[in-house]
């Protein structure tokens, strides 16, 4: 875990070669993480890889319904040798929910990148496959998304016993 | 060491053709699954074979899909337990755990050390249990068919020890924010030890069925080979990462839970094919009891759950004295804990990789994401690699010494 | 028609050992005739009609299909390992083709993707066929209540629901025994007609439903007389 001065070393570097990349730096709970801007995420990654770390282990997506910008995807990132992780989030509005794709250059993001296309709509641009992965092809919505209602069948209490449908009659 | 891993960024090491066109017309494209004798649960895979040699596979995944991050998302942190339990269905245990560990990472909880040991060797009972399902059947897949029957036998004591110590067999909702639910049983500990006494024994009758056993060599020697650097490139962790020579694991390299106070080793392969995947998991069933046998040797006195009686329930004899027992409890089962505002990824290493839980809080008692980054699901993204240009037994060997956990891939 | 077995095992004293003793060699003599042939073929053979003999050779050697989805799966699987052993009732051969089998256990939560693959293989198994529905999760929502899965009433019969979540390998047996039972028509009622509770719905039941008048009636007669 780079601490909270090297996180802040780290994100002037990074912010030496493309000056709006970082947006922010938060160091919580002994964990780093540093914001980018959307268009720079691949530019950022390699950087970080040239510092070591060359593992990336999840790519998700948050809904931060009600702020804006509303989506964010998070990519955490290992170093195996210093034993070092480092989040890097990225925030989009739903309007243009375009993030670059990093599969080209990390080919475990594929299956993540698909998911938090599914399931939150974010748009992986430059992503070899881009496809629904969980749900059915078919699916309209995107799930994960905090205004998606939650679902489900109406479970038989003995109060509305009789009105629930029976759908084995 | 060396940097095997040191990868120039634009070059990743395997550059694998794409399909040619030309080739595509003499190729049969089969689909295997979702319900498919060999399969480990629905897992769907679209083949393109020549003759009997798989050219590309493909797998389709969704078929278990069942919104778990979505319905986590409704339920006050404590009832997220249950919910999340179920994803990787035979390691609950982890699973509970790395979603308990976000939480408590961002409610800054110290979890008392009794609760620690505690949950290190339920989580390694765990992990004995799942490469022991893993064994019996990977096995049935190669035709050992026999091995289903010993695996299980072992696993229903461990199940029993289970059943001892929370009261369900699967899915015991038993690690709890802040410790454990309950304190183990009088004479809980005497069975854990009888059982590390005896699981040696009976995992050296696996090796002496299976180790030097021609056809399981013949089929799973020099199969599924996945160079090391391709397998980082694909994020895969836990056996696989092992065995192909990596000694990646989190419980040594990022302990947790008083995972440093043990000593254990960590088996890795050579050649990284299938046979020493097979050997790596079968291996770290020694290794696990010896970390059962050092816990339950050193297991401290204390409390089992913390003692902030803003997220762990109050024992119930307080409940008839205090006051502030009272409202707490109230609080706690009507409402829940809040957890103040943050966001936190916490790994911990599950029986078959790097098992990440996320969880966002926005400061109310639900919690805002819960993702859990399951080992299965990145696994899976190598197993085009392990059988391209291998025969269609290859294939079926390989998705047997994958491990893939269908309800970890699709949560 | 009846199934009348022999009565007694072993013969409970040396006098109806050779009463029968004696009896046998009538028969073999050619000397019993009319009413006691027909007693002594009675009680020997055992007579039933085909159906029933059928129901008896189905229900005792089930073909269950290997069919896994979730957590259900594994504890499915331990009932054909050794503790709870499936084999002692002959259902120990699984079959992984549909058209073999003739029991589908639905182990595990049947998502939205997956259910018209679950009714497509239900409909390749050939008749008789049965379903049991293992879990909370295929039974009803179980723990997840969402989007993504679907209860199996919709979209299949079943005919066993098996709560748990997941359910022993004991529960599990025990609903594969109640479908024994069921294919050999020794149905068993409902909780409700078991523990006499008929009439204590919280809501009034739809007025067409025939049991609750008569046990209303009953239960009226019952305390007309009693008061009486």
């Amino acid at each position: 875990m780079p601490d909270a001065p090297g996180l802040e070393l780290l994100a002037q570097d990074l912010r030496e070669t493309d000056a709006d990349a970082v947006v922010d730096t938060s160091y919580f709970r002994d964990k780093a993480a540093l914001e980018v801007a959307p268009d720079s995420v691949r530019t950022v990654l390699a950087a970080l890889r040239e510092k070591g770390f060359r593992a990336l282990m999840s790519v998700h997506g948050v809904d931060y319904w009600p702020h804006e910008p509303r989506l964010g995807v998070h990519y955490e990132l290992l170093d195996m040798h210093e034993v070092d992780r480092i989040t890097v989030k990225t925030r989009v509005p739903t309007d243009a929910p375009n993030v670059p794709s990093v599969t080209p250059d990390w080919p475990t993001a594929d299956f993540h990148e698909r998911e938090v296309y599914d399931l939150f709509g974010v748009v992986f641009e430059g992503h070899p496959d881009l496809r629904r992965i969980l749900m059915p092809d078919d699916y309209e919505g995107h799930p994960q998304r905090r205004d998606f209602p939650v679902g489900g069948e109406p479970v038989h209490f003995t109060y509305n016993e009789y009105e629930t449908p029976r759908y084995w009659e | 060491m060396t940097d095997s891993t040191d990868l120039a960024p634009a070059e990743l090491v395997t550059g694998v053709p794409a399909l040619a066109d030309e080739d595509s017309d003499e190729l049969l494209t089969i689909n295997m699954g979702p319900h498919h004798p060999a399969t480990h649960g629905v897992l769907r895979v679209m083949v393109k074979l020549d003759g009997e040699v798989v050219k590309d596979a493909k797998p389709v995944i969704g078929y278990l899909h069942t919104g778990i991050e979505k319905t986590a998302e409704d339920k006050a942190y404590w009832k997220v337990i249950p919910v999340v339990e179920r994803m990787d269905y035979l390691a609950y245990y982890f699973n509970a755990m790395a979603y308990v560990g976000a939480v408590e990472t961002l409610l800054d909880l110290e979890v008392p050390p009794r609760a620690q040991y505690l949950r290190v060797i339920h989580l390694e009972l765990n992990r004995i249990m799942s490469h022991l399902v893993w064994i019996g059947t990977a096995m049935l897949d190669l035709g050992a068919i026999s091995m289903f029957w010993y695996g299980f036998r072992e696993r229903e004591q461990i199940l029993d020890l289970f059943e001892y110590s929370s009261g369900q067999r699967m899915h015991t909702r038993y690690f709890q924010v802040g410790g454990v639910i309950e304190d183990i049983p009088v004479g809980w500990e005497a069975k854990v030890r009888k059982f590390c006494a005896e699981m040696p024994r009976r995992a050296d009758q696996y090796a002496a069925i299976l180790e030097k056993n021609e056809i399981v060599l013949q089929r799973l020697r020099d199969t599924g080979v996945v160079p090391e650097a391709r397998l980082l490139e694909l994020g895969v962790t836990g056996p696989l990462l092992r065995a192909a020579g990596n000694p990646w694991d989190l419980r040594k390299a990022q302990p947790y839970s008083s995972y440093d106070h043990f000593d254990f080793k960590i088996p890795v392969g050579t050649v990284g094919d299938n046979y020493d995947r097979f050997r790596v998991r079968h291996a770290e069933l020694y290794e696990s009891v010896k970390i059962i046998e050092q816990a339950l040797d050193g297991l401290p006195e204390g409390p089992y759950i913390t003692e902030d009686r803003k997220v762990a329930l109050p024992p119930r004899h307080e409940l008839a004295t205090s006051m502030e027992a009272l409202i707490h409890h109230f609080k706690l089962v009507t409402e829940g804990f809040r957890v103040p505002p943050g966001e936190v990824y916490y790994p911990i290493e599950g029986p078959r990789g790097e098992l990440g839980c996320f969880v966002r809080s926005d400061g109310s008692s639900k919690p805002a994401r819960v993702h859990m980054r399951d080992s299965s699901f990145t696994n899976l993204q190598a197993f085009p690699d392990m059988v391209r240009d291998g025969y269609i037994a290859d294939f079926i060997a390989a998705i047997a010494m994958l491990d893939p956990i269908v309800g970890g891939i699709d949560r | 028609m009846e199934i009348v077995r022999s009565g007694g095992s072993g013969a409970s004293s040396p006098d109806d050992f050779r009463s029968s003793q004696l009896r046998a060699r009538d028969m073999l003599r050619g000397d019993l005739e009319g009413k006691d042939l027909e007693e002594y073929v009675e009680q020997r053979v055992l007579t039933t009609t085909l159906e029933q003999a059928l129901n008896w050779a189905r229900s005792n050697s089930l073909f269950p299909l290997t069919f896994g989805l979730a957590c259900c799966a594994i504890e499915f699987m331990s009932i054909v390992a050794s503790r709870v052993d499936v084999s002692r009732f002959g259902f120990e051969a699984l079959r992984a083709s549909p058209r073999q089998a003739d029991l589908i256990v639905l182990s595990g939560r049947v998502s939205i993707k997956m259910a018209p693959i679950i009714r497509r293989i239900y409909d390749q198994m050939l008749e008789p066929k049965w379903a049991i529905s293992m879990g909370a999760c295929s039974s009803s929502m179980g723990v997840f209540n969402n989007y993504a899965i679907v209860p199996a009433d919709k979209f299949m019969p079943i005919d066993v629901h098996v709560p748990g979540c997941p359910p022993r390998p004991e529960a599990l047996m025990h609903g594969v025994l109640r479908l024994r039972d069921m294919i050999q028509d020794k149905e068993e009622p409902g909780w409700r007609d078991r523990y006499g509770a008929r009439g204590t719905e919280e809501v009034a039941p739809p007025p067409d439903d025939p049991a609750v008048d008569a046990l209303r009636q009953a239960s009226q007669h019952s305390e007309a007389t009693k008061r009486a």
